[in-house]
């Protein structure tokens, strides 16, 4: 991993109030998740937030936009990893998530979006012990 | 025929669902040695549970069972596997970077040789029609053909370089050795060997498909191929064959007709029978067959959608492939984990 914090300096918000959200036992707690690379939340760092997610029970499809911490973000893929695994423990496995940067968030939106989504990579990428690694940290880490 | 009839009514009927694999299958592939009078159908599957399981279809029951697991051989998902067209032997892709060549020696599949080289996950590999040449991609970017040796010894004859991203499928010409790849980079490329043995790209589809291009099939007279993509078309290419038997080398595939509005996610797996039905296979957890349409004859074929097979499998189908000896039988795997053989039969009204 990279020796130097990308963004050591992010702006952190108070954890909101939380309006219990449960409906039919779907857990609404992605927002829990650690950001890889600072002690917070990504909720408190405000890279998502409630309007982000938006799911379609009869479909079965989920829809998740973030907002990296900064334009450049290179950890936006790690966060979009961290955010599948999370989703896919929440939900019934046939749900099909897609998840996007927020438009104009990223200097890289297309590109990024592209690696979030593509079925095979995000597979490859969960079988290398690093970045997996990496992954259950941000999902399990007991700091929050 | 009932295809050029408009009027006539399909159906997908299931013959029966395979299970066994504890992961996403990812693909599979028919013997295309069996399924004949003497030989019963073989299938070939493989997994993210990093195995590959062999099945095949019981003469008395009709039933088919799975013959053998080839385990502790690929330490990552097995993302590909087919059989080389004598169907002696079984070529399995895997994330571990290596493909592995298996043979059936007396029922018991060995893993007779391993290839090594790409960087990193290997995405797909290809037998040539005379079996002489094997062809390997992977996210490296890279493209390797091997030489067949004997003794089951695999030489790399090429490394091509020239896609931007992850290959995602490689694919021979069902009769020439030219190679076809399709990648992450939107693009289609053309590889041909020159006079003095050297591999290298002839031509590059740039302006096709707008997203990954997942899979490349042709069709049986081997002047067409279909391409399918994460931009949600399945485009059909055609060439001058005649002018490619004669070794002309600028013979370039043509775009003729592109398949929009019928998919809504990501296409994984294209395949054309050797009837001229197209099937496909898509995130949507849905199968759909098209067939050339009859009627338009002014800018050239088009096609329609003979069906859809809503919820063929309860996640993403990942793969569709028409067997090689039965009329109108297809099998396709999925997310779910499991492996479906169905026929195409008109229904009886």
């Amino acid at each position: 991993m990279t020796l130097g914090l990308i963004n050591a300096n992010p702006i952190v918000h108070a954890k909101k109030e939380r309006v219990a959200r449960c409906e039919d036992s779907h857990c609404y707690f992605v927002r829990d998740i650690r950001d890889p690379e600072h002690p917070y939340s990504l909720e408190q760092l405000s890279v998502l937030s409630e309007e982000s997610i938006s799911v379609d029970d009869k479909l079965g499809r989920i829809l998740i936009t973030f907002t990296p911490t900064i334009q450049h973000c290179s950890m936006a893929t790690v966060i979009g990893l961290c955010l599948r695994v999370k989703l896919q423990e929440c939900f019934p496995p046939h749900y099909k998530v897609d998840i996007k940067v927020s438009p104009g968030s990223h200097a890289d939106e297309e590109a990024v979006n592209k690696q979030l989504n593509d079925k095979e990579r995000i597979a490859a990428a969960l079988e290398n012990p690093n970045l997996r690694q990496l992954v259950d940290e941000c999902l399990y880490s007991n700091e929050l | 025929m009932d295809l050029d009839d408009e009027g006539s009514n399909f159906e997908l009927k299931e013959i029966q669902t395979l299970s066994g694999h504890t992961d996403r299958v990812w693909s599979l592939a028919w013997n295309p040695a069996t399924g004949t009078d003497d030989a019963q159908p073989v299938i070939a599957s493989c997994s993210g549970d990093k195995t590959v399981r062999i099945w095949e279809r019981s003469a008395l029951t009709r039933s088919w069972d799975c013959k053998a697991v080839l385990e502790e051989t690929h330490t990552r998902t097995v993302r590909s596997c087919t059989w080389s067209p004598s169907g002696k032997l079984l070529a399995t892709a895997s994330f571990d970077a290596t493909t592995a060549i298996w043979e059936n020696v007396g029922g018991d599949f060995q893993c007779v040789s391993t290839l090594e080289g790409h960087e990193n996950e290997v995405k797909s590999v290809s037998w040539n029609a005379s079996e002489s040449l094997l062809a390997t991609c992977s996210r490296d970017k890279t493209v390797w053909i091997w030489e067949v040796m004997p003794g089951n010894e695999f030489e790399c004859a090429s490394v091509l370089q020239g896609h931007t991203q992850d290959v995602k499928m490689v694919k021979w010409h069902p009769t020439m050795d030219i190679l076809f790849s399709c990648s992450y980079d939107n693009t289609i490329k053309v590889w041909a060997e020159d006079d003095t043995g050297d591999w290298h790209c002839i031509q590059t589809i740039v302006s096709g498909h707008s997203s990954t291009v997942w899979a490349i099939s042709f069709n049986a007279g081997g002047d067409k191929m279909v391409t399918c993509s994460d931009d949600l078309t399945l485009k059909v290419w055609e060439a001058d064959i005649e002018g490619m038997r004669s070794g002309n080398d600028q013979v370039l595939w043509k775009h003729l007709s592109t398949l929009s509005g019928y998919h809504d996610r990501t296409i994984f797996s294209v395949h054309w029978s050797r009837e001229g039905i197209i099937a496909s296979g898509a995130a949507d957890d849905a199968i759909r067959f098209f067939v050339e349409s009859k009627d338009s004859v002014v800018d050239g074929p088009s096609y329609r959608l003979l069906l859809k097979k809503e919820k063929a499998h309860d996640m993403d189908v990942n793969v569709v492939q028409w067997s090689p000896g039965e009329n109108r039988v297809m099998a396709s795997a999925s997310d779910d984990g499991t492996i479906k053989i169905w026929e195409l039969a008109t229904s009886s009204n």
